[in-house]
């Protein structure tokens, strides 16, 4: 039974996907050489480059020249949400010329999945690294972290670790799902449970996509906060996302791309939107064009670690600099130019505007005001021709505006890659640890709340083996006790900075 | 005597003979990174030079970084690396002639060169224990280039202290502002940073003449007597005459001036010996102290350059130590120290250490 499920079951990212045979061939003469090579065909190229070591070792040094290899993450994509997000992430990341990462697709529903792998990308994907259940998880959590949890998790496991085989040196997972459905939420977060078991010096990161107010999937806040539970004891980052602003995002930009103003022309390979179309096509599949924002987060994310720069930062530099304390791991991102994202030639504004434009509201990839909340840290992952001074005058001229917590008033962790974004001289992510997270969890355990004084639709959920009205309760706690966390940081927000006494010795 | 390792150039000037045509010299030196991005990136940039290279088997690179985490850096890759590095470093040692010392180049702010950097420094103690060690520090920008720079420059610190035989600073800030103000760099970059630290190496390091031969090349470094030591509270301290007290600001231990190209010896040097700028316990003439040479330094007619231990770190360190403690005192990120083996204890020593030295320094 395939559920129609909510307005987010548009088209899977199709349209022209590769890149042009020209692109491909600049590093594909180069893999001929090699043996073992399916087919001339140049995507062919590039998948036989994503299994193997050796063909993948050779595929980075036709790139990059590098003697040793680069470490490697795998994704793993799981539910409707996280498979369409993680489509257009390797097809962004083929045309960046990534390094080709490992992944695992799990999907309880054939369709998204079939879907993508009838789509071009097809062969990036090996088919032996999905896992496909006919019936969904009907959204609700407890048949995808319960039911279907133990009854694959020695497949999934299997091949997490075919996949990990495959990496010299693995250095993080990023798990990408949504948090409102059963597939992705229940699953998804199960997953999180067996990767720490399983690689436990490995770091999770999470890709969550938040319910938005509007959400039509009634027991969303179920999922929500049974996941929430999940995420606080077995991530090591999270990156929560909503729908809703990278909606507002998308619609920003079509503002700026169809006010006329600037002298504005739309490039046909369109980042945003992956259809051949033009860009007025995102307005049909406002989908495609929202996984493409998250997309362009996570190869920003790792384009420190995969692209040289005078201030490298691997993906283990961000946890241990933006998690101050193990339950507070919530980051919200930021990505700038937006214009980056629509892939639009617009004349390069002052630089410094990019850096003025990470902080406000209206760029964050989930409803929230950094800039008058409190900063726990913040890092600043800088792409494309900026120098080491570009980026400490902007920090000094932005950091009067911004309320940084008494014990690190200079929490800023900085990185510079050489490498810009495809078709762009310089972009800018920010992460930070802010307190502005707060009101997404504190709406969300109100709907919650509401919803479950009336014991709406919860048999749905105890009559799943395992689940008791307890792993509610206890779930509700857990997000409380965050939520007071949160609160408790607020309120140092006014307070004077004060030295604390030092220790005295004798001279 | 002692000869300097690391980039010598006295050794540079001898290159390696082989067969006919000109072999290009190669720096006694040895590359550490736990990724290899940069070291890579190194090898090739100087081989592209064409003038000198690094050795080939001279480079020891992991995967994987250490995340900006001393604990990482000192606990997990130290023991785990620690003979081949060890090796590494021997086989240099046995090219040398005559072993004199180490000088080891790291940062503070990081992982890798913080953590395992200690730790490196601390294994060439107990391995060389005659020979000198140096290291030269990179002090960070005192705005974030890493949230947790403060803690892992206070580790490095409080480590060093005991293994190393000095230390010598280079401040990221103090460099900037010499591109910014003296070169009028407009947009600066770690390779403009990188130069005037390069440059200010050579200045101090390139051979001159000691005081006491002038036809042999002064090869102690910097000349300090590593047997100098505060006089014990309560003796009486020599008299001085001075007649600037006044401006006294900062006080110095010891002072090395090096003076480079024309008129060397011509210079005026009376001020430099002026009681007012040193201790109580230690005189001008055997706290101060002069390198000569008439070779020029790069391309200027005359340059000179001073090396200074005084009280002009106090302030950065103070401030480090200070911030340090009040993240510590909330105790944020130091679940990600204790996951790697360094307590809470650790930290509290390093502390004490650490505000041992600044209150030792003020007092001069």
């Amino acid at each position: 039974m395939v559920t129609v499920r909510r307005s987010a079951l548009a088209q899977p990212c199709d349209g022209k996907l590769f890149p042009e045979p020209g692109e491909v061939l600049s590093y594909g003469s180069d893999l001929r050489q090699r043996r073992d090579l399916r087919s001339p065909r140049p995507l062919g190229e590039l998948r036989s480059c994503a299994r193997g070591i050796q063909r993948r070792r050779g595929f980075l040094s036709a790139l990059s020249g590098q003697r040793c290899s680069m470490t490697q993450s795998v994704i793993v994509q799981v539910g409707q949400c996280g498979n369409q997000i993680g489509c257009c992430f390797w097809d962004l990341a083929l045309r960046e010329h990534a390094a080709v990462n490992q992944a695992v697709l799990i999907d309880m529903e054939e369709g998204v999945v079939n879907e993508i792998l009838q789509g071009p990308l097809r062969d990036v994907f090996d088919s032996k690294q999905l896992i496909t259940d006919i019936s969904g998880s009907g959204n609700n959590w407890a048949v995808g972290h319960k039911v279907f949890g133990s009854r694959y998790q020695e497949e999934i496991l299997e091949k997490l670790r075919k996949s990990a085989e495959h990496c010299d040196c693995l250095q993080c997972f990023f798990v990408i799902h949504s948090m409102g459905g059963g597939t992705g939420s229940g699953l998804g977060t199960y997953l999180l449970k067996v990767l720490e078991d399983e690689f436990p010096e490995v770091y999770r990161f999470v890709t969550s996509v938040y319910p938005s107010g509007e959400d039509d999937v009634i027991t969303s806040p179920y999922n929500s906060i049974l996941a929430m539970k999940e995420l606080n004891e077995h991530a090591d980052c999270v990156l929560p996302i909503d729908n809703q602003s990278l909606f507002d995002i998308i619609s920003k930009i079509d503002l700026v791309v169809n006010s006329g103003k600037l002298g504005t022309t739309i490039k046909p390979k369109s980042l945003v939107t992956s259809s051949a179309g033009t860009f007025k096509k995102w307005q049909e599949k406002p989908f495609d064009a929202m996984n493409n924002i998250v997309a362009n987060l996570l190869l920003s994310l790792t384009s420190s670690a995969r692209f040289e720069g005078s201030l490298n930062m691997d993906l283990n530099e961000i946890s241990m600099n933006l998690v101050p304390f193990p339950q507070l791991h919530y980051l919200v991102s930021s990505l700038t130019p937006l214009y980056t994202l629509a892939d639009v030639n617009v004349p390069p504004r002052r630089l410094d505007q990019m850096f003025s434009d990470a902080f406000s509201k209206d760029h964050q990839l989930i409803r929230a005001d950094p800039k008058h909340s409190l900063y726990l840290a913040c890092a600043l992952m800088v792409r494309g021709n900026v120098q080491i001074s570009d980026l400490r005058r902007n920090i000094e001229r932005l950091k009067p505006s911004l309320q940084f917590v008494s014990w690190n008033q200079e929490g800023w962790k900085t990185s510079l890659c050489s490498v810009p974004p495809v078709g762009h001289s310089h972009s800018l992510l920010a992460l930070a640890n802010n307190t502005c997270v707060k009101p997404t969890f504190v709406e969300l355990r109100e709907r919650f709340l509401r919803l479950y004084k009336k014991k709406a639709h919860l048999h749905h959920y105890l009559q799943i083996e395992g689940m008791e009205e307890s792993c509610f309760t206890e779930a509700e706690s857990s997000l409380s006790a965050l939520i007071r966390e949160y609160n408790q940081l607020d309120a140092t927000k006014s307070m004077p900075v004060e030295d604390l006494p030092r220790l005295s010795v004798a001279v | 005597m002692r000869i300097m390792r690391g980039l010598s150039l006295r050794h540079l000037n001898k290159t390696e003979t082989a067969g006919p045509g000109a072999v290009i010299p190669i720096a006694r030196a040895v590359l550490v990174d736990m990724e290899p991005k940069v070291i890579n990136q190194t090898l090739s940039k100087a081989a592209q030079s064409g003038r000198w290279k690094y050795g080939q088997h001279s480079s020891f690179c992991q995967k994987q970084g250490s995340g900006n985490n001393w604990a990482y850096g000192y606990s997990v890759h130290g023991p785990r690396h620690e003979e081949s590095i060890r090796n590494l470093i021997q086989k240099e040692v046995e090219k040398c002639d005559s072993l004199s010392g180490f000088f080891i180049i790291m940062s503070m702010a990081g992982g890798t060169g913080s953590g395992l950097g200690a730790f490196v420094t601390q294994n060439l103690q107990d391995q060389y224990s005659n020979s000198l060690k140096m290291n030269q520090i990179i002090w960070p920008y005192g705005t974030g280039e890493v949230i947790v720079q403060n803690y892992n420059s206070i580790l490095t610190l409080s480590h060093l202290y005991r293994s190393s035989d000095a230390l010598l600073v280079h401040e990221n800030d103090a460099v900037h502002k010499i591109c910014a103000k003296l070169m009028n760099i407009k947009q600066i970059s770690f390779s403009d940073i990188n130069q005037v630290l390069a440059h200010q190496l050579g200045s101090v390091f390139q051979p001159t003449y000691s005081a006491e031969g002038s036809f042999h090349y002064r090869r102690n470094p910097l000349g300090i007597d590593w047997q100098i030591r505060p006089p014990l509270p309560g003796l009486p301290s020599l008299s001085k005459m001075s007649l600037n007290k006044e401006l006294h600001f900062n006080t110095s231990i010891a002072n090395l001036l090096i003076l480079r190209g024309k008129d060397v010896h011509s210079a005026d040097l009376e001020g430099f010996k002026d009681p007012a700028l040193y201790t109580s316990w230690l005189e001008p003439v055997n706290a101060f102290n002069v390198w000569r040479t008439q070779r020029a330094f790069s391309k200027y007619e005359k340059s000179a350059a001073l090396v200074s231990n005084s009280q002009f770190l106090v302030k950065p360190l103070d401030m480090i130590v200070g911030k340090a403690w009040n993240m510590f005192a909330s105790k944020a990120y130091v679940h990600q120290y204790t996951k790697f083996g360094i307590e809470e204890e650790d930290f509290l020593d390093s502390f004490a250490l650490l505000e041992q030295v600044v209150a030792s320094y003020c007092t001069l």
